[in-house]
């Protein structure tokens, strides 16, 4: 049993959840005999399975594999539902992740039968719909990035990035030196190294200047014969722009390297600015922050890729075209495309609800979704500043980082608040990163919050501030009210149970 | 602004707490030489009317199974997709959660995902599973990547020319600045990996083999004969299964002494979609656990022991290892995943199985009736599970076109990937299709050949 179970009013929310006697695995449900389907008899004749297949390949039975009933199955998924917290049940400020509000009417779309229950192997002429949706939805990319060209096939981040570092390795290949590095500063999302690494580069981490920037005189002397691109995220991790950012792009230009731009912050500044005015070689832009298609728990997500004029021939196959009668093909006719970078069409399902979403809003509502997301921000950070210690004061747009300095003397932790925080109810913050910030909490709310939920948000994190000075136990134990409270996470690495086992 | 709250008083007191008097000046570090001085050409705000005139009017355009007979697969199939799947993945606390980094808030999210990797487990017949991959392309190229990291220093993978063109695709692209080495066999008359060029192949520096089963032409791979040849050079050993259902039926890979399973989870309850968002899956021997891609999750326990769920052997992974991690995942298809779990379940050892013979069954007599009608030549003697590959006298585009006419989405042509196979298409047949669908396809199909005899 907890030791303190202390909760504060706003925790009301989270008090729905089964706090004790937590739901079974699906498999220890199971008993002989139930069902959860029914599918039609049998009708063509059936023959002996050993007149089709050979005894050796095939099995008997599923060992272990469970038996439920429908009824199972709809409570079982309820209640581990109910475990979770989500942005539809408030606000879920997870730094550099966009958790922005879903729109229903793109879950919808998505689902029209002409739409989903179309094959991705079917010939042009058959799904001529799907084709003009995405050839529209390149060209909406095209105009808010401000790039020539999109491809539309990456369905993640990290797929995205290693897609765009290809296709610069390819170019720079195909000039006689594909070069040996990538510049990533330090305060880089992981992601953007790995990628680096299985394009083939190697890493040379930058520095981050006093304002979390970069620095113009340690690039110039960074970026030589060997590098092939510069791997930045505007507005970086901290929030911050980089203003500097065409002399960036000169100086990488001036020594025949690219600008490569992480994009998934363009929350902050869609129809503000563009990348593609910026001097930026590739942008990439994850439709599932930016264009409010849904987590998921993790995923799926979507990642289409913008690149400059020279970087057009190398694009990854196919390619959405129009033709001159007005109709759309796929074009694999590309002699210097990087090649294909994952089966069938990309995430269409996703796809169709991001296009959903910019059609929603349009050129005002785009607009609006940077200047409300950077005030959202900038309310947050104004509120905590005086109790949260803020390592760089440099003006944020959409998202703003404090650290635990404040806290840490009276031995209360960045992961202790996170924690804290749940007990009101809220999702914490990204902990931990930025690396440059040591025990950063960053916080991102988004445009879709109302400024009721932003004070309670703020509240909360006041009110832990306090508890920090009066009671630093109850924060450090904490949380108190949640379905578990602290895992041994040591023991999970250290004896892995990976899968259940009768 | 329906999806933003805040209107002009809100806005009005929070500029005054933020202390600037209009919304512009938090942009004042975006220099203005790259501020966009327009609105952007876009079309739109459109209301949800709208919404749904133009959309609706798109998916129009489109040929589908909704009012068509489907025989398509190639990697993508038309199962059942049971109502409970899509009806729980709307509930709020799975579809708008993020990544489980914060297991106390996320337990619905992480143990489906431990369900969902035993699952896996079960079904292939191996050790351990993680939390999903994007597709079953993209898991060939992991598990590839995850062969070359445990083979100390072996550059030189092997890979069936019948493992599906897509795929192979796929690892040619991820590959290319690695320095590996592709060498593709192929097939003998029954469509099944041919035996001895296998053997050639499988030189001392191979580092690893990868064969699809049942295979992009339909045929089912002897998993024992090729582990046996793998063996002999030590190289890892990868099955790409791009027809999930099959597992309800035939040998797991794990029975025959695989390494690693990876695959296509589509089959698994979603739909077809124009190709993803899908589920792929990696499932590896346990000796390969610290090296697999990918976020993986583990029970364990909390501070007043109860049983709870953690992502774990997270040094791994990119947001800890950065340039060293084994792979460069974060986001995955967790929401697939969970479908993928959901139908699972639902369906069970029983239903499992049901499918799966159903395939069998239909695709058997299909492709019997093609056979003894001799509208159609069958050029692969090799054992099928649920397609297979036609050949007929005229190129397959025209005989594909012809059917669409009829309402029928008769197949895939295959000429495009092997251009020596200009007049094969491949028919998949699913628990989906009926007797009378079958016998009106064999009906449109004598029509069109006998048009052209004519
Ligand atoms: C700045 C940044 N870059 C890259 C990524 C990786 O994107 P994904 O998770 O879609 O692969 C993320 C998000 O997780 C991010 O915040």
């Amino acid at each position: 049993m907890s030791t303190i179970i202390e909760k504060p009013e706003a925790a009301a929310k989270l008090a729905a959840a089964p706090a004790f006697n937590r739901e079974g695995l699906i498999f220890e449900h199971s008993k002989k005999g139930r069902r959860g389907y029914s599918l039609p008899a049998l009708d063509v004749p059936r023959r002996e399975l050993s007149d089709l297949l050979p005894a050796e390949l095939r099995r008997d039975t599923i060992d272990d594999e469970c038996e439920v009933s429908e009824v199972d199955v709809i409570r079982h998924f309820t209640r581990l539902s109910k475990l979770n917290v989500s942005i539809d049940a408030g606000l879920y400020p997870l730094g550099s992740c966009t958790m922005k509000h879903n729109p229903r009417i793109n879950e919808e779309i998505a689902r029209i039968g002409g739409f989903a229950q179309s094959h991705p192997m079917q010939p042009e002429d058959q799904v001529q719909g799907n084709l003009e949706l995405l050839w529209n939805l390149e060209q909406s990319l095209k105009e808010i990035l401000g790039m020539p060209r999109v491809t539309l096939q990456p369905v993640a981040g990290a797929h995205r990035e290693l897609t765009g570092i290809l296709m610069i390795h390819k170019a720079l290949a195909t000039g006689g030196n594909a070069r040996k590095y990538i510049l990533i500063p330090d305060s880089a999302h992981g992601t953007n190294p790995a990628s680096a690494n299985f394009a083939g580069y190697g890493i040379r981490e930058l520095k981050s200047n006093s304002r979390g920037t970069l620095d113009l005189d340690l690039l110039e002397k960074q970026v030589d014969e060997d590098v092939a691109a510069l791997m930045i995220t505007v507005p970086n991790t901290l929030g911050v722009f980089e203003d500097q950012i065409t002399a960036i792009a000169g100086i990488l230009h001036r020594k025949g390297a690219y600008l490569y731009c992480d994009g998934a912050n363009l929350n902050s500044f869609v129809g503000i600015a563009r990348p593609g005015d910026m001097g930026i070689d590739v942008i990439h832009s994850n439709l599932h922050k930016t264009f409010s298609t849904p987590h998921g728990g993790g995923g799926p997500g979507a990642g289409p890729v913008g690149v400059s004029e020279r970087l057009i021939p190398f694009l990854p196959t196919p390619t959405i075209e129009k033709g001159d009668d007005g109709s759309f093909f796929l074009d694999y006719n590309h002699a210097a495309s990087i090649g294909r970078v994952r089966a069938f069409n990309g995430n269409f399902g996703v796809l169709v609800r991001a296009l959903t979403y910019m059609r929603s809003m349009g050129p005002t509502g785009l607009r609006r979704v940077a200047q409300l997301a950077v005030l959202n921000a900038n309310y947050i950070r104004a509120r905590l500043k005086a109790a949260y210690h803020l390592p760089y004061d440099a003006p944020s747009l959409h998202e703003v980082v404090f650290s635990d300095r404040n806290q840490t003397s009276r031995d209360v932790h960045t992961l202790d608040i996170a924690k804290r925080l749940m007990d009101y109810g809220f999702h914490p913050p990204t902990i931990y990163f930025p690396l440059i910030v040591a025990g950063a909490l960053m916080i991102e709310p988004t445009e879709t919050e109302p400024k009721e939920e932003l004070d309670a948000f703020c509240d909360a994190m006041l009110a832990i501030a306090t508890e920090c000075e009066e009671r630093p136990e109850l924060v450090r134990s904490a949380p108190h009210t949640t379905p578990v409270r602290r895992l041994d996470e040591a023991r999970a690495a250290r004896q892995p149970i990976l899968r259940w086992k009768p | 602004m329906r999806y933003i709250p805040n209107a002009s008083e809100d806005i009005r007191e929070m500029l005054a707490v933020v202390g600037v008097d209009s919304i512009d000046r938090l942009f004042e570090t975006i220099p203005d030489a790259v501020k966009l001085d327009r609105l952007l050409d876009l079309p739109g705000p459109w209301s949800e009317i709208e919404q749904r005139r133009w959309f609706n009017g798109l998916a129009r355009k489109n040929r589908t199974a909704v009012d068509h007979d489907s025989f398509l697969g190639a990697g993508a199939y038309s199962h059942f997709q049971p109502a409970c799947v899509d009806q729980l993945l709307l509930r709020s606390e799975f579809l708008t959660s993020y990544t489980p980094y914060q297991p106390e808030v996320s337990q619905g999210t992480l143990q489906s995902i431990f369900e969902y990797q035993t699952h896996q487990c079960l079904l292939t017949g191996l050790d351990v599973a993680n939390a999903s991959l994007y597709d079953g392309s993209t898991a060939l190229v992991e598990a590839v990547l995850l062969a070359e990291r445990v083979s100390r220093n072996r550059k030189k993978v092997v890979v069936a020319q019948s493992v599906h063109p897509h795929y192979r695709d796929t690892v040619t692209t991820y590959v290319q600045n690695l320095g590996l080495e592709v060498v593709e066999v192929p097939w003998g008359p029954d469509g099944r990996i041919d035996p001895e060029q296998l053997r050639d192949a499988c030189t001392d520096d191979v580092m690893a083999v990868a064969v699809q089963s049942p295979n992009f032409l339909g045929v089912i791979e002897d998993y024992a004969s090729i582990a046996s040849i793998a063996d002999g050079v030590k190289a890892t050993k990868i099955a790409v299964i791009a027809e999930a259902s099959s597992l309800g039926l035939l040998s797991p890979p794990g029975a025959h002494g695989f390494d690693v399973a990876v695959g296509e989870g589509q089959a698994w309850g979603i739909a077809p979609q124009f190709g993803g968002p899908y589920v792929g899956f990696m499932v590896v021997r346990d000796v390969l656990k610290r090296h697999m891609p990918g976020r993986l999750v583990g029970e364990t326990v909390d501070v007043d022991g109860r049983r709870a769920f953690v992502l774990t052997l997270a040094t791994r992974e990119q947001h800890i290892r950065r340039g060293k991690a084994t792979s460069n995942i974060c986001t995955n298809e967790a929401l697939i995943a969970l479908a993928a779990n959901i139908y699972l379940s639902l369906m069970g050892r029983e239903g499992l199985r049901e499918v799966a013979v159903q395939c069998v069954q239909k695709a058997a007599y299909l492709r019997q009736q093609l056979a003894t009608t001799g509208l159609a030549e069958i050029p692969f003697s090799g054992p099928i599970y649920n397609e297979f590959t036609v050949r007929t006298s005229r190129p397959a585009s025209e005989v594909l076109a012809a059917f669409a006419e009829q309402k029928i989405l008769g197949g895939v042509a295959i000429g495009e990937f092997f251009p020596e196979l200009q007049n094969d298409f491949l028919v998949a047949v699913t628990e989906m299709n009926t007797r009378e669908q079958m016998d009106r396809y064999v009906e449109v199909l004598r029509g069109v050949v006998t048009k052209e005899a004519r």
